[in-house]
């Protein structure tokens, strides 16, 4: 298959008003869709421009995910109109949309681990000899093709899918997308994710993307790469459409006020950081191959942040204050007592409580009730003699989640009902429900929305009041300068600096994480 | 998933129902009390199986071994008995349940510490345990002249008016519901079930889990061995064979479901009782045995569409997994 241009390629369409008369690939007129008790959307519009990024914000539940799955063909809305190149248009299965050029990068990449790259890209339409067989080396080679275009050269068509990095599954996802020519790229928090270096790298595939005349809806939850990169905006509250327009017309304020419905500072919680003892000291603790000689303290009423690219060895190093991995080397002592940990049952034991990154597969027990999900790690002290008391887990429950703000209709309802940042609420009640001395938070506001992120900030202050110690990894250098008391930064497995949050600018976080010299 | 459950099993006790109704229209005798206490008397080694296999199944697992594990133990104990009838019954249930645990703690092991996957380690063990039934047997049958009297007549004697193979499984029912719903291991069972890596970031030790749920398998299908072989009177190498996939259907067809972490006592037991209650109701409407396996295979399909359907009910899309990150 050739690689075919679009036919708007002769115009060049960088900035938005050189375009704004021009005519949108797609369109979305009045969609409306309604679940048994939700109403997800209600009449809203969208319009995609060639060689234009539109941002799609709102908070969690605001109906983006539904709006997505529209657009890909997964659910089919209620009422309204899809136009696709001014035709009105259905599609009746994701294959439908994707086959029409509408595809889609989701933050976990959907793809195939065990197939080769080349399958991922060509799946459903890979090219054929006779009687219907497989052409193998056509589809390498245009494979090498069509990620050659994308500046992906170095991702060879053979190998399987598994040993890829995220970003760079993202770019088989792309690249997949430009094998059926697509005019539509929806991104779905597509840098959730990745590294600085990474997301850089996205941009300038986006960039390329742009240049070629594809339509870009790109759905984020980071200002700062919605200002980097978008043309346009939509922003959705309540499953209504709320305001769109160009991004350099419109400040940052007015956005956030749309999204809210009322004017937010985000501004992370003051607090007096009255440090206590030291409660956790590593020394020397490394991994065969993850880290190596990580050595730090944490103190009662401190939040340590943890920095550093993505890669860098830092889930890897909490998973081992965890007992989820074994460490070849060091020690851990908690409390000046050394610990051996096995497993994580030990660590809970001790004291030190992991929340995951990641929260669907790592966190909860979707399927489980909410007040089970918090039981769980404390049923030996909820039962008597043995007999679990429902009663009891409950009344736990019903404690912690009141504290954390949850919103939930019921405790008995199944977690995976909640949004994103109301599990996290469920994953991090679950631990505290535990009275532990150590919590480590892995990337504790990923995706989550800017009310629920709030909380999550105001109660680790809280926590840390209360003389708990906290370790918080995080990629976002505005959360790591807005919450830790000190930061420990990584590089390749080793720690790269170690600073007290004073005058710490992002630079300097950026210049350890990567390390260039200062 | 509360709500969705009852209704699952509301469904099931109304098949249940319609069942018993339906041929009482034709033989008013076969919805008697006398006539229901019978089939649940009949069913009641299927009910104890499937009981065991749900502790199993709900912890992701499956256990394909449970009949030959009944086969060996219930060789070995109609053996033992023969060669010392004078060992009270106390000592057979005894040796069968040490039996049968002994060989639901191989399968175990083989998943706890080298990580097997549960279909493959039981395969397996399905054909070690039948071989080794052969081995102990030399092939040779143990008939009903060789038991003794105490042997045979354990399970027919009546307690207050109900035979002793009811009230162990109504025992076995109470067990289990006490098992799941009301000890730390039977709810991380669950908690294995539906989300194992969130379990093991929760400090629950997955493999030990599973290990516990194929002892349970084991020590239920040793104490089966024992009733089958008492209540049939005949202990070969080819009993209960492929009785392994009636156990599983019952467990299908109660809701219990194959990926994991959703499934009810009650829902086991009335799939067994559903299954039992169709080959106790074809004959006496005189269908033939041939229809009666198609209709119970059939039953079980109806049984996953239901399953289905409701699990879609729930909420299961595409993507999930993208969406709720």
């Amino acid at each position: 298959m050739a690689f075919v241009l679009p036919p708007f390629f002769c115009i060049i369409m960088n900035t938005p008003a050189a375009t704004a008369e021009h005519k949108p690939i797609l369109e979305l007129a009045g969609i409306s869709k309604s679940f048994p008790g939700v109403r997800a959307l209600h009449g809203v519009n969208l319009s995609l421009y060639p060689g234009q990024v539109t941002a799609l914000i709102g908070e969690n539940g605001a109906g983006k995910s539904t709006l997505v799955k529209i657009l890909t063909g997964i659910y089919q809305p209620d009422e309204g109109k899809i136009l696709l190149h001014g035709q009105q248009v259905s599609f009746s299965s994701a294959q439908d949309a994707f086959h029409r050029g509408i595809t889609a990068i989701h933050q976990e990449t959907v793809l195939f681990d065990d197939l080769t790259v080349a399958e991922n890209i060509w799946l459903g339409h890979a090219p054929k000899k006779a009687f219907g067989l497989i052409d193998w080396p056509a589809m390498n080679a245009k494979a090498r093709e069509v990620l050659g275009r994308m500046h992906a050269g170095h991702i060879a068509p053979e190998m399987p899918l598994r040993g890829l990095s995220i970003a760079n599954k993202h770019l088989v996802a792309v690249a997949r997308a430009m094998s059926i020519d697509a005019q539509v790229v929806v991104m779905d928090e597509p840098t959730a994710a990745l590294s600085s270096k990474e997301i850089n790298e996205l941009y300038e595939l986006i960039g390329l993307l742009k240049s070629q005349g594809k339509a870009i809806l790109f759905i984020s939850h980071k200002f700062d790469e919605i200002y980097k990169i978008a043309d346009r905006f939509t922003v959705f509250r309540d499953g209504e459409l709320v305001g769109a327009g160009l991004i350099n017309a419109t400040p940052q304020n007015a956005i956030v006020k749309m999204m809210v419905g009322r004017a937010v500072d985000r501004i992370f919680p003051k607090r007096q950081a009255s440090k206590g003892a030291a409660v956790l000291q590593v020394d020397d603790l490394s991994h065969p191959t993850e880290f190596e000689g990580l050595s730090f303290n944490l103190h009662a009423g401190e939040i340590l942040g943890f920095y550093g690219l993505i890669g860098a060895g830092r889930t890897e190093a909490m998973k081992a204050l965890f007992g989820l991995t074994r460490s070849s080397r060091g020690t851990i002592t908690l409390d000046g007592k050394l610990l051996q940990m096995r497993s994580a049952e030990d660590a809970i034991n001790a004291g030190i409580v992991y929340v995951p990154e990641e929260r669907g597969n790592q966190g909860i027990a979707a399927g489980l009730p909410i007040f089970m999900n918090i039981s769980l790690p404390s049923l030996s002290r909820t039962s008597k003699n043995g007999v679990l008391q429902l009663k009891e887990e409950l009344a736990l429950a019903r404690a912690y989640t009141q504290r954390l703000d949850l919103r939930a209709a019921s405790l008995s309802q199944d977690v995976a009902t909640l949004s994103g940042g109301n599990q996290q609420k469920v994953v991090i009640a679950k631990w505290l429900a535990m009275k532990p001395k150590v919590i480590i938070l892995d990337e504790p506001t990923k995706g989550i929305d800017i009310g629920s992120k709030a909380a999550v900030h105001e109660f680790m202050a809280q926590l840390v009041g209360e003389g708990m110690a906290v370790i918080m990894v995080s990629s976002e250098i505005p959360e790591i300068l807005g919450m830790s008391d000190r930061v420990v930064v990584m590089r390749e497995g080793l720690v790269t600096a170690d600073f007290e949050n004073k005058d710490l600018t992002a630079e300097t976080l950026v210049r350890a994480a990567a390390g260039i010299a200062a | 998933m509360n709500r969705i459950l009852k209704s699952r099993e509301m469904l099931l006790a109304i098949a249940i129902v319609v069942l018993i109704g339906g041929v009482a229209t034709r033989f008013p005798d076969f919805a008697s009390p006398l006539s229901l206490a019978q089939a649940f008397n009949d069913t009641s080694i299927l009910i104890i199986l499937a009981l065991a296999q749900m502790s199993v199944i709900l912890t992701r697992s499956i256990d394909l071994s449970t009949a030959a594990n009944l086969c060996f133990t219930g060789m070995a104990v109609a053996m033992l008995n023969a060669a010392h009838p004078e060992l009270p019954v106390a000592v057979i249930i005894l040796v069968a349940l040490l039996w049968g645990l002994a060989l639901g703690a191989f399968n175990g092991l083989l998943v706890w510490k080298i990580g097997i996957p549960p279909i493959v380690v039981t395969l397996g063990t399905l054909t070690i345990y039948r071989g080794l039934t052969f081995v102990l047997s030399g092939g040779a049958w143990v008939n009903a002249d060789k038991m003794s009297a105490s042997f045979i007549n354990f399970q027919r004697q009546s307690l207050v008016g109900i035979p002793v193979l009811s009230w162990i499984a109504l025992l076995v029912i109470a067990l289990s519901y006490i098992f799941l719903r009301y000890t730390k291991t039977g709810r991380d069972v669950y908690a294995v079930g539906v989300n194992p890596t969130a379990a093991v970031y929760t400090g629950i030790d997955v493999g030990r889990t599973k290990f516990i749920a194929f002892c349970i398998s084991g020590l239920i299908s040793g104490l089966a061995g024992y009733l089958w072989i008492s209540r049939y009177v005949i202990a070969s190498v080819e009993v209960a064979n492929g009785y392994e996939l009636n156990v599983i259907a019952a467990c299908v067809i109660g809701g219990i479901s194959i990926a994991g972490g959703v499934g009810s006592v009650a829902g086991a037991v009335m799939g067994a009782l559903f299954l039992g209650l169709i080959g106790l109701a074809l004959p006496v409407i005189n269908v033939s045995p041939f229809w009666q396996l198609a209709i119970s295979g059939a039953a079980i399909l109806l049984a996953i569409v239901l399953n289905a359907r409701s699990e879609k009910v729930a909420g299961r899309i595409i993507l999930k997994k993208a969406q709720s990150a």
